[in-house]
C-alpha cells in the first residue's frame, strides 16, 4: 500500500481523470492563449507607435546674425531642458548641403544662389516619455521666448494624432483585456468547480472521517496550481506559435515585431497559476460548506 | 458518553426533523434507534456527528458541547467518531486496504503505522483477504464491513450506524448485526439507525422509538445512568 502525500493525491487526479484534466488544462490554457494573443497585439502597436514617435522632433529657427556666443550658450541652456535628450545645432550652410543632398528637385535651384535662404535651426530630439504633444508644446513656447528664435517647428498635427493613437489603444487594451481577463476566469472557475463537484462524495467522506479543512483543500489547491502551470505554458507555447507563423507570413525578418519578454511571461505564468490556486480554492470552500 | 437535553431541530424550509428529545447514552452501551421513515433517527444521528447544531437545547458527545463547537473542533471530534451509513460511501477507484487507509491518511496519521492498523481493521470484520480488491468486486455486506473498517480503524469511542443494514438481504443484515455487536463487547458505544423491527426484537438492547420527531419510547429511561 502506497502511502498518499497532497501531491500524489493530486496527481493521482490526473491519472485517475485524464480526460477531465485534459479538458480544464485546454480550457486554462485555450482562456490564456486569448489574453495572450490580444497583449501580444497590444504590445507591438505600442511598440509601433514608439517607433513613430521616434521621430518627434523640435526645430527651432535662429535668426540671421546670432553671435556665435549665443549660439552655444543657448545650447547649454536648451539641452539642460528635461525633457530634451539631443540636441543639434544646424549652422545655414549646414542646412544648404543637406537641402542639396536630399532635396534632389531642388538642387538646380539652390546650384547658383548668391545669398543662402536658408536659417540656422536647432534641432531637438526629445526624451522617449516626453514625445507627446503638450510636452512637445511646452518645449515649443520656452524656445520662442528666446528673442534670437525666429520660428518652432514640431509637427503638431501629426504629434497630437499620434496622442490619440495612444489614448485610444490605451483604453482598447484595458477594456477587451479586462473583459478577456474576466472571461477566462469565468470559464477556468467553471472548469474547476465540475472537477470538484465530481468529487464531492470524496470531499464528504474526508468530512466524515475527520479531515480537517486545509487538509482537504491541501489536493485541490496542488491541482489547480499544476493546471495552471501547464494551461500558462500551453498559453505561452500556443502564443509563441501563432507569433512565429505570423512573422513568417509577413516576412518580418526578426526586428520588427517582438515576442512577450521574460517579465511578461512570468506575469502570464504568475496569472496562470493564481487562477489555477483561487479557482480551486473557491470552488472546494464552496464544497465545503455545503456539506 | 453522549447526551441529548430538550433538543429541537428546525430545518430551513420549517420542517422539525426532532422535537424536545431528552435521553442519555452512556459507556458501553449498544442503543437502537427506531421508527418510521422521517421519525428523525437521522436527525439525531446527524446531531451526534456535528453535522448540524440543534435548533434549541443541547447535545454533549464526548465532552464536546455540539452547539458551541468551532470550525476547527468538529473535526477532532469525529476522529473519536465511527460513522456508517446505508449506501456505505466507499471510494470506487479505492481498493478496499486504500478506502480504510483513507481515513488514516486524512486525519494525519504516521504513515508507518497505518498498514498494520489496516489490516487489523480489516481482519476485524473479517475481509482481510479481499483488502487487494475494490469495493464493486464485493457482495453488498461486504462492501458494508469495509465501511465499518473504515469506521473502525481510528478506534472510535462511539460507532454510529444509520440504516446499515438498509440495503442488504436477509444474511448480510444478520452478518452486519453480528459485527457491531462483537463492536459494542469491545466497549465502543454503538448507536444504530433501523425501521427492521425483526432485528431489534429480542436482542435485549436498549431502543428509543421515534414518531414525527419525538422520542415515544426509551426502554433505557429506568437505567440510574440516564438520570440527567
Ligand atoms: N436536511 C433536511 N432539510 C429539511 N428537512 C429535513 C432534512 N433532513 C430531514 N428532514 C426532515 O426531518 C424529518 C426527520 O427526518 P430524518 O431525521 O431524516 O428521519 P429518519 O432518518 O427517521 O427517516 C423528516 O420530516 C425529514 O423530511
Ligand atoms: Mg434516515
Amino acid at each position: 500500500m502506497k502511502h498518499r502525500t497532497p501531491l500524489r493525491e493530486a496527481l493521482l487526479v490526473f491519472e485517475r481523470t485524464p480526460l477531465l484534466s485534459s479538458l480544464s488544462i485546454a480550457s486554462i490554457g485555450f482562456s490564456l492563449f486569448t489574453i495572450g494573443l490580444f497583449f501580444l497585439v497590444a504590445l507591438n502597436f505600442r511598440r509601433a507607435l514608439d517607433v513613430l514617435a521616434e521621430r518627434v522632433e523640435v526645430v527651432a529657427f535662429v535668426l540671421r546674425g546670432t553671435p556665435t556666443e549665443t549660439v552655444s550658450q543657448a545650447t547649454q541652456d536648451i539641452t539642460a531642458f528635461p525633457e530634451v535628450l539631443e540636441l543639434r545645432f544646424v549652422t545655414e550652410e549646414q542646412a544648404l548641403a543637406r537641402a542639396r543632398r536630399e532635396l534632389v528637385e531642388f538642387r538646380e535651384a539652390y546650384r547658383d544662389l548668391e545669398v543662402n535662404p536658408l536659417p540656422a535651426s536647432f534641432e531637438i530630439r526629445l526624451k522617449p516619455e516626453f514625445r507627446d504633444a503638450a510636452h512637445a508644446q511646452a518645449v515649443a513656447e520656452r524656445l520662442r521666448g528666446f528673442p534670437f528664435i525666429e520660428d518652432v517647428r514640431y509637427g503638431r498635427d501629426w504629434v497630437e494624432r499620434l496622442d490619440k493613437l495612444r489614448t485610444m489603444a490605451a483604453v482598447v487594451g484595458l477594456v477587451i483585456g479586462y473583459a478577456f481577463a474576466a472571461v477566462a476566469i469565468v470559464i477556468i472557475g467553471v472548469t474547476i468547480r465540475i472537477t470538484v463537484l465530481q468529487r464531492a462524495k470524496e470531499i464528504s467522506i474526508m468530512r466524515l472521517v475527520g479531515a480537517t479543512n486545509s487538509y482537504i483543500r491541501g489536493p485541490f489547491l496542488i491541482e489547480g496550481a499544476i493546471k495552471g502551470i501547464l494551461g500558462g505554458v500551453l498559453a505561452i507555447a500556443m502564443c509563441w506559435v501563432t507569433f512565429s507563423v505570423f512573422r513568417k507570413t509577413t516576412g518580418d525578418t526578426g526586428t520588427t515585431l517582438i515576442f512577450f519578454g521574460g517579465l511578461q511571461m512570468t506575469v502570464m505564468m504568475l496569472f496562470a497559476i493564481g487562477i489555477g490556486l483561487g479557482g480551486s480554492l473557491v470552488s472546494v470552500d464552496r464544497q465545503l460548506r455545503s456539506v | 458518553m453522549i447526551r441529548f437535553n430538550h433538543v429541537s431541530i428546525t430545518y430551513g424550509n420549517g420542517v422539525s426533523g426532532l422535537k424536545d428529545a431528552s435521553f442519555h447514552i452512556p459507556r458501553g452501551q449498544f442503543v437502537f434507534l427506531t421508527g418510521h421513515s422521517g421519525a428523525g433517527k437521522s436527525s439525531i444521528l446527524s446531531l451526534i456527528f456535528a453535522e448540524q447544531k440543534p435548533t434549541e437545547g443541547e447535545v454533549k458527545v464526548s465532552g464536546y458541547q455540539i452547539s458551541k463547537l468551532t470550525a476547527r473542533e468538529i473535526p477532532r471530534l469525529r476522529r473519536r467518531l465511527g460513522i456508517v451509513f446505508q449506501d456505505f460511501r466507499l471510494l470506487e477507484y479505492r481498493t478496499v486496504e486504500e478506502n480504510v487507509a483513507f481515513a488514516l491518511e486524512v486525519t494525519g496519521a504516521r504513515h508507518e503505522s497505518i498498514p498494520n492498523r489496516v489490516m487489523r481493521a480489516l481482519t476485524q470484520v473479517g475481509l482481510a483477504s479481499k483488502a487487494r480488491g475494490y469495493p464493486k468486486e464485493l457482495s453488498g455486506g461486504e462492501q458494508q464491513r469495509v465501511a465499518i473498517a473504515r469506521a473502525l480503524v481510528n478506534d472510535p469511542h462511539i460507532l454510529i450506524a444509520d440504516e446499515p443494514t438498509g440495503n442488504l438481504d436477509e444474511r448480510a443484515t444478520r452478518g452486519i448485526f453480528q459485527l457491531l455487536r462483537e463492536i459494542n463487547a469491545g466497549g465502543t458505544v454503538v448507536v444504530m439507525a433501523t425501521h427492521d423491527m425483526e432485528l431489534v426484537r429480542d436482542t435485549g438492547f436498549r431502543t428509543i422509538e421515534l414518531k414525527n420527531g419525538r422520542v415515544v419510547y426509551d426502554s433505557g429511561v429506568d437505567d440510574a445512568e440516564a438520570a440527567p
